[in-house]
């Protein structure tokens, strides 16, 4: 080995090709055990409710529940009915996007509702 | 003796207005009334309006998602149909579209007023004479004859 060699060993080690990207994923990793696993939890439905209030019309709640959720003018009635004398009815039920999609509509024709999930 | 039918369902699917002058008055004025106050939707006023999606005793990380995501919709929405109500305050016909628009406006002005006026469901506002009871009763009026027009 001669002092003037062109190739160093320090010169390969920082050349462009070696820190490149490409060479940094096509190195092999090692991968070692996972240390938690997911478990996969189904989600417990949540279900929406409209609560009473004394100012929205009879008419008008059955109304809404017939047009927002296509229940027949029957069940639309037996809802509002159970609002009116319970204090309180589920409409509808889902996952929590659904749940949060029919809150958003019944809070754009103001009803009062909210949503909850499942015991 | 006929009584005036104030809002009826033609034919054609379409909804013919019959109101007075007062009644259209009235709404002109109150739905940018509303409007306005909607600049500011935070307000204790507009509670009513924007009740929190997970209750009051909800997951607040959930609530504050849920808001984050979904109130200035909202607040569009209702700021939306108070414009059409505004607009078509005079109009003789409505579409199906207007007509379920006026429903939900009507509806925001009554949740306010009511709210302010701290209404029960025993109260009775046929001899009233407070002019804002006036006004609510009216309101009710008018919703019950779109609620009737549109479920026909």
């Amino acid at each position: 080995m001669t002092s003037d060699s062109a190739v160093t060993v320090d010169s390969i080690a920082i050349s462009p090709a070696a820190i490149s990207p490409r060479a940094a994923i096509s190195a092999p990793v090692e991968v070692g055990e996972p240390e938690t696993v997911d478990v996969v939890v189904p989600d417990r439905p949540w279900k929406v409710i409209v609560w009473n209030d004394p100012i929205n019309l009879m008419s008008y709640v059955t109304l809404v529940l017939r047009k927002l959720f296509g229940y027949s003018q029957e069940k639309a009635h037996k809802l509002m009915l159970d609002v009116h004398l319970k204090g309180k009815a589920v409409v509808s039920s889902g996952n929590r996007e659904k749940a949060e999609l029919d809150v958003f509509r019944l809070h754009e024709h103001g009803l009062w509702a909210t949503m909850e999930q499942d015991e | 003796m006929m009584f005036r039918r104030p809002i009826r369902r033609t034919r054609s699917g379409t909804y013919q207005l019959n109101l007075g002058p007062g009644e259209r008055g009235l709404l002109a004025a109150l739905a940018p009334q509303l409007r306005d106050l909607l600049s500011d939707p935070d307000q204790p006023g507009l509670r009513r309006l924007f009740p929190p999606a997970y209750g009051d005793e909800g997951d607040a990380e959930y609530e504050e998602e849920y808001r984050r995501f979904m109130h200035d919709d909202l607040v569009a929405r209702h700021e939306a149909a108070l414009d059409v109500l505004a607009e078509t305050a005079n109009a003789n016909e409505l579409d199906a579209e207007q007509m379920e628009t006026w429903m939900r406006a009507l509806n925001q002005l009554r949740l306010v007023l009511g709210t302010r006026l701290d209404v029960t469901e025993d109260d009775d506002f046929t001899n009233t004479e407070d002019p804002d009871r006036q006004v609510y009763y009216l309101l009710g009026y008018l919703q019950e004859c779109v609620v009737e027009a549109l479920s026909s």
